[in-house]
């Protein structure tokens, strides 16, 4: 009995084995390869990478996946650092679309769910409800609207067009109404009792209990954000301003190891997120898991 | 017919009103700015998706953005006997009909699997969850390695003796955004699975245990019933990433996919390159309208099905 309760974990254990051998593989090697030589990538994927530019005739040469390279080189990151300001500047394209986004969503988010948290009634369960279904709508059906707006304020074609409507997505407030509805209503009380005004209760007493609550969010909305390609296509025809994330598919066949080498730069902000507040990202993960307020 | 005469505010009122809020007790004032803390985002949200929305369903109704003539139906008429919306539609739905399941079913036999007390939980965890924090674009070089026709996914079906697939021109081709898909998502919604089955009252699966039943039993009727409300919001999530899933397709593939993975999106970009708003419009009347619907009847069927769980 205990004999087979043990052989069934240990097949558990290998089928979870395999799975994160699974996740984990496309990081390591984007990483790994980012190490390598120009040359030893054209040795190992010239095939490749010569048949999406010209996609008509295949090169039978074999493709070999190494994760380990012959010589570590970087070489790569010297180039893109140092010697093409094109990748940075895509790199900053992105910092400056996004920062701005998480802040301003995570705070407006802050007050209207604070809102929502204090008072209850026939307005607040509407206006909640009715974030809730926006907040499930695809993004196709909100791009529309963006674009229309943007093109009435003449903001077309500007970051702003990305970042105004970026800040009042209805998602934050909706979780951070959850994550709210924890605090203590006797600590709300007791601060009203002493005399404090909503602004003071709000900033020194809610902000300060849902701290962690706020960070896992920010995570939350940097992610999304970090990864956008919808809304630069549509919204910017400016392609100087178009950040990372879109700017990286555009490589070509020659500079696939400069490539390897911006994708791995690229994902190092969001994976030191991921490093260092994991605990907070799941507790947001879990709390966002009910649609019912 | 004769009005009542209306009472005309002499100077004093306003400022009469204004001396009342002034005097309102702490209670009543502290309740109206607290109203006003939701005010920035209700504004902005009524700016950027509610009024711009309204003027889209106005604009579906129309023949164009000059004349305002309405013709009702005749611009979704249109768009459904648009061919190319057809396909895109269809490889949408194809693609959500396979890519939605998986991505529940799968995510929770992990979480089944993780809260198994195996060994290294957490770690496992961590690598489960960390495809959701690596952008897109960094991994796509390395999707286009391993589903290249010379790629490595070949080579290793190969040994197996199977054929050389075209991964992305031939009747597999959503095979790889699938998987990229549930690469990406399937540690979110774990992490949900997990915190559901974690929040089972233990004395119940206890009490069954006493019963006799076995491992199968408590699943079908105690886990998965608890677990119901759940299962219903990562489909709903599922479903919402699963329209989302141009993003990864764009990054794979450029302006000009394959047919099998033309979907929605691209249709929405062509429309919003040749500035066609009517049908812009009612493609996303459309959207909305069907999203809605099928969120309903989600509802619904979780509803019939937990309805003695507490969300």
């Amino acid at each position: 009995m205990i004999k087979k309760r043990y052989l069934s974990r240990g097949m558990l254990t290998l089928i979870a084995a395999i799975f994160a051998l699974a996740f984990l593989m496309p990081t390591v090697l984007t990483i790994t390869n980012s190490f390598m030589s120009q040359t030893e990538l054209s040795a190992n994927y010239g095939a490749i990478f010569s048949s999406l530019n010209d996609s008509s005739s295949y090169v039978s040469e074999r493709v070999n996946l190494k994760f380990i390279p012959d010589e570590v080189t970087f070489s790569q990151y010297f180039t893109v650092l140092l010697q093409s300001p094109d990748y940075l500047l895509k790199f900053w394209n992105s910092v400056i679309l996004v920062v701005p986004i998480v802040v301003l969503q995570v705070g407006i988010a802050a007050l209207a769910a604070y809102s929502f948290f204090r008072y209850q009634g026939k307005f607040r369960t509407f206006v909640f409800f009715f974030y809730v279904i926006l907040m499930l709508m695809p993004y196709q059906v909100m791009l529309v609207p963006n674009y229309l707006v943007a093109k009435w304020t003449g903001l077309l074609d500007s970051r702003w067009s990305i970042i105004l409507p970026g800040c009042f997505a209805p998602f934050s407030v909706f979780l951070l109404t959850k994550f709210m509805k924890r605090i203590p209503v006797a600590l709300i009380e007791a601060a009203k009792l002493d005399g404090a005004s909503e602004w003071r209760i709000f900033t020194k007493v809610c902000l300060p209990q849902c701290r962690s609550a706020l960070y896992s969010i920010a995570i939350l909305v940097f992610i999304d954000y970090w990864n956008m390609v919808e809304q630069p296509l549509v919204l910017l025809s400016d392609t100087s301003k178009y950040p990372l994330s879109v700017y990286l598919s555009t490589i070509n066949a020659g500079e696939v190891g400069l490539a390897f080498a911006v994708a791995t730069i690229y994902m190092i902000p969001s994976l030191l997120l991921f490093l260092h507040g994991e605990e907070y990202l799941v507790e947001g993960i879990t709390h966002s898991g009910s649609v019912k307020g | 017919m004769k009005l009542p005469a209306m009472k005309l505010p002499t100077g004093k009122a306003p400022l009469n009103q204004l001396k009342k809020l002034w005097r309102m007790d702490s209670y009543k004032k502290d309740e109206w700015i607290s109203r006003l803390f939701l005010w920035p985002s209700l504004i902005g949200v009524a700016i950027f998706f509610v009024l711009p929305f309204i003027v889209i369903c106005y604009y579906s109704l129309i023949n164009n953005p000059n004349q305002h003539d309405f013709v009702f139906l005749d611009n979704f008429i249109q768009l459904i006997h648009n061919s190319a919306f057809r396909t895109a539609a269809y490889n949408t739905a194809r693609f959500s009909a396979v890519a939605v399941p998986l991505a529940v079913i799968l995510a929770l036999g992990l979480a089944v699997i993780l809260e198994c007390r195996i060994p290294l939980k957490s770690q496992f965890r961590t690598f489960f969850l960390s495809p959701m924090m690596v952008p897109v674009a960094s991994i796509v070089l390395i999707w286009q390695v391993l589903f290249n026709y010379n790629g490595a996914i070949n080579d290793f079906l190969a040994i197996f003796g199977v054929e050389k697939i075209d991964w992305f021109k031939s009747q597999y081709d959503q095979v790889a955004v699938i998987l990229l898909f549930l690469w990406k998502n399937l540690g979110y919604n774990m992490i949900l699975f997990m915190a559901a089955l974690s929040n089972i009252p233990r004395d119940l699966l206890e009490m069954a245990d006493i019963e006799g039943a076995d491992p199968w039993f408590k699943f079908v009727h105690i886990k998965l019933h608890f677990l119901s409300p759940t299962i219903l919001f990562v489909t709903i999530l599922s479903l919402i990433n699963s329209f989302k899933v141009f993003r990864e397709i764009y990054l794979l593939t450029g302006d000009y996919p394959y047919e099998g993975v033309y979907l929605l999106q691209h249709f929405m970009n062509n429309a919003f390159a040749s500035l066609d708003y009517q049908r812009l419009s009612a493609a996303a009347v459309l959207m909305a309208i069907a999203m809605v619907i099928i969120i309903a009847i989600l509802f619904f069927i979780e509803d019939r099905f937990g309805k003695d769980v507490e969300g």
